[in-house]
């Protein structure tokens, strides 16, 4: 099993959603977070004054799938996130022990 | 034989009206047939008690303008700034303010206390301030304006200030800062007025005044932790803008009901704010532009409350096009005060002394160049009308408003900041005022 995490322009979660269920994810996890890379940050302008944003808003996606779904899940999710432009974000996968269904108790694939 | 006549008058008609009052409010004094019968006229009082709820609801309406200007942990506890001083300076206005300020002349400084309590203070007009609407119209229209002008100086000093100082310093600044400069410019015997200083809904009283008072406050209180090279930055600006809009609907009671009557005078004040108002939104919005290559909502709202600032002291005095010149001309002058300031390293948070002491020294000022009495005869003609005189009359105004204020509420904070402290610990304002102050929190998400 692998743990994708995917952090991607605000504006593209409803399409990677999307693209993402459509080849069969079953669940994901999203949070709203901060941060930069190589795009670095933007200026904001209050009452004449300019004020350097470092941080700026992405979405991270996080879902764990089985290993033989993983290379199909981060294409499209590069498909579908991909602008071209500095700030599209990025993708790190990991390895997974183990997953726990709590209602059930059912343990790994079987409980993703 | 007072308690006798008391009773009569409201029985009988209006001749012997005057003698009651003369009688109530005059003390010895018998009527003279030549004065004037003061006779409540219901349109009059229709509009000032309507101004008067518009102005108090000026003052909610600067919490939320304030309130979204600061970071989201100070939310509550600036609008908790303006908001408690409607229940404090109300109570002040009644008790003493009303007095102090509108009562009896001493000295041409200040009224005596014989109208504490409201003591004297009926429902038949006072032919000093208002002779068409009864004298607790009058008084509670000011109280609305006693209220909200401290509400304006928290602006100075928010995000660091004691709620217990705090209230110490609105009690003590209306007492001994704003109740005599009302008197000065507007009391019957006020040395401003006896001068011939014209101030039509309150550019020395309210906004000069609390404006100045500002600077002098965040002298003593210093910079906010973090200020100025930390972004520290407004939280929401949705608030900002809904405040805004408060304040430009209730500047029409400031400004027009200031006439205390509902005709010419009450209308050329209405008219002349707005066109002033729109005239400063888009200067302060055309300099930002201009300055920083961004046209910003909070720069058009802030343009417009200058604006709104500096007709007040000319807003029953001026036609339109000076009225239009007036408020150009403030939007850029205030983009460039409020530009200045981290120049100078004061920290003044929302711009109380950029927006409403440069604002209200140039309206001010800008009074005594374009008042015309074919406007409102009760005035005077300024510089381009021929009168260059009423110019210097109103920089002695200003000037004087300006060394008060600034020396008197520079002792008060020090005062306050020698024996119960002015700011909250450093630790609390990494927390903020809502939760160390209030015990809550603006928002639950």
């Amino acid at each position: 099993m692998k743990k994708i995490e995917a952090l991607i322009k605000p504006f593209k979660l409803s399409d990677v959603k999307e693209k993402l269920t459509a080849i069969g994810i079953q669940g994901m996890t999203v949070t709203e977070v901060k941060g930069f890379g190589r795009q670095k940050g933007h200026t904001e302008l209050y009452r004449g004054t300019e004020y350097k944003i470092d941080f700026l808003p992405k979405i991270k996606l996080e879902m764990v799938v089985p290993a033989e779904m993983a290379e199909k899940a981060v294409e499209t999710i590069i498909a579908a996130a991909h602008t071209g432009q500095i700030g599209d974000g990025k993708i790190f996968i990991s390895s997974i022990e183990e997953v726990i269904r709590i209602r059930t108790k059912e343990r790994g694939k079987d409980a993703i | 034989m007072r308690f006798k006549l008391k009773s009569f008058i409201d029985n009988v008609s209006l001749p012997f009206v005057i003698v009651g009052v003369i009688f109530t409010y005059g003390g010895s004094a018998f009527a003279e047939t030549s004065l004037p019968v003061p006779r409540i006229d219901t349109g009059d009082t229709t509009w000032v008690l309507i101004s008067a709820a518009m102005v108090m609801l000026m003052t909610p309406g600067l919490a939320l303008f304030y309130g979204g200007m600061v970071r989201r942990k100070n939310v509550l506890g600036t609008m908790m700034q303006s908001f408690i001083a409607i229940p404090v300076i109300s109570i002040q206005w009644v008790l003493i303010g009303y007095s102090l300020a509108f009562g009896p002349d001493i000295g041409h400084f200040i009224g005596s206390l014989s109208w504490a309590g409201l003591s004297g203070v009926g429902l038949m007009p006072n032919a000093d301030y208002a002779p068409t609407i009864p004298h607790q119209a009058f008084m509670i229209f000011q109280m609305m304006f006693a209220v909200i002008t401290p509400a304006v100086i928290s602006g100075g000093f928010a995000e660091r200030i004691k709620f217990s100082s705090y209230l110490v310093f609105l009690l003590l600044w209306s007492t001994l800062v704003y109740d005599p400069i009302a008197h000065w410019a507007w009391g019957a015997g006020g040395w401003i007025k006896n001068m011939g200083g014209l101030d039509f809904a309150g550019g020395f009283v309210v906004e000069i005044n609390s404006g100045v008072a500002a600077l002098a406050a965040v002298l003593v209180v210093g910079r906010r932790k973090g200020w100025p090279h930390e972004p520290i930055m407004p939280h929401n600006l949705t608030l900002m803008l809904v405040g805004a809009g408060l304040l430009w609907f209730g500047w029409f009671g400031f400004n027009a009901g200031s006439a205390v009557a509902s005709g010419s005078v009450a209308t050329a004040a209405f008219v002349a704010t707005h066109i002033a108002t729109a005239a400063a939104a888009l200067g302060w919005t055309v300099a930002e532009w201009k300055h920083r290559g961004k046209p910003t909502l909070l720069g058009a709202a802030s343009g417009a409350v200058a604006g709104l600032v500096a007709i007040t002291p000319a807003a029953g005095f001026v036609s339109p096009l000076p009225s239009l010149l007036i408020g150009g001309v403030a939007g850029v002058l205030c983009y460039c005060a409020v530009v200045g300031k981290s120049r100078l390293g004061y920290d003044d948070t929302l711009d109380a002394f950029g927006v409403h002491g440069v604002g209200g020294t140039w309206g001010a000022l800008a009074t005594g160049l374009f008042a015309s009495t074919a406007v409102n005869a009760a005035g005077a003609n300024g510089l381009f009308y021929g009168n260059p005189g009423l110019l210097l009359i109103q920089l002695t105004g200003v000037a004087a408003t300006w060394a008060y204020s600034f020396g008197m509420t520079f002792l008060i904070m020090k005062g306050i900041s020698a024996t119960m402290g002015l700011r909250i610990a450093k630790d609390e304002e990494e927390q903020g005022l809502d939760l160390t102050q209030h015990g809550e929190s603006g928002y639950s998400m």
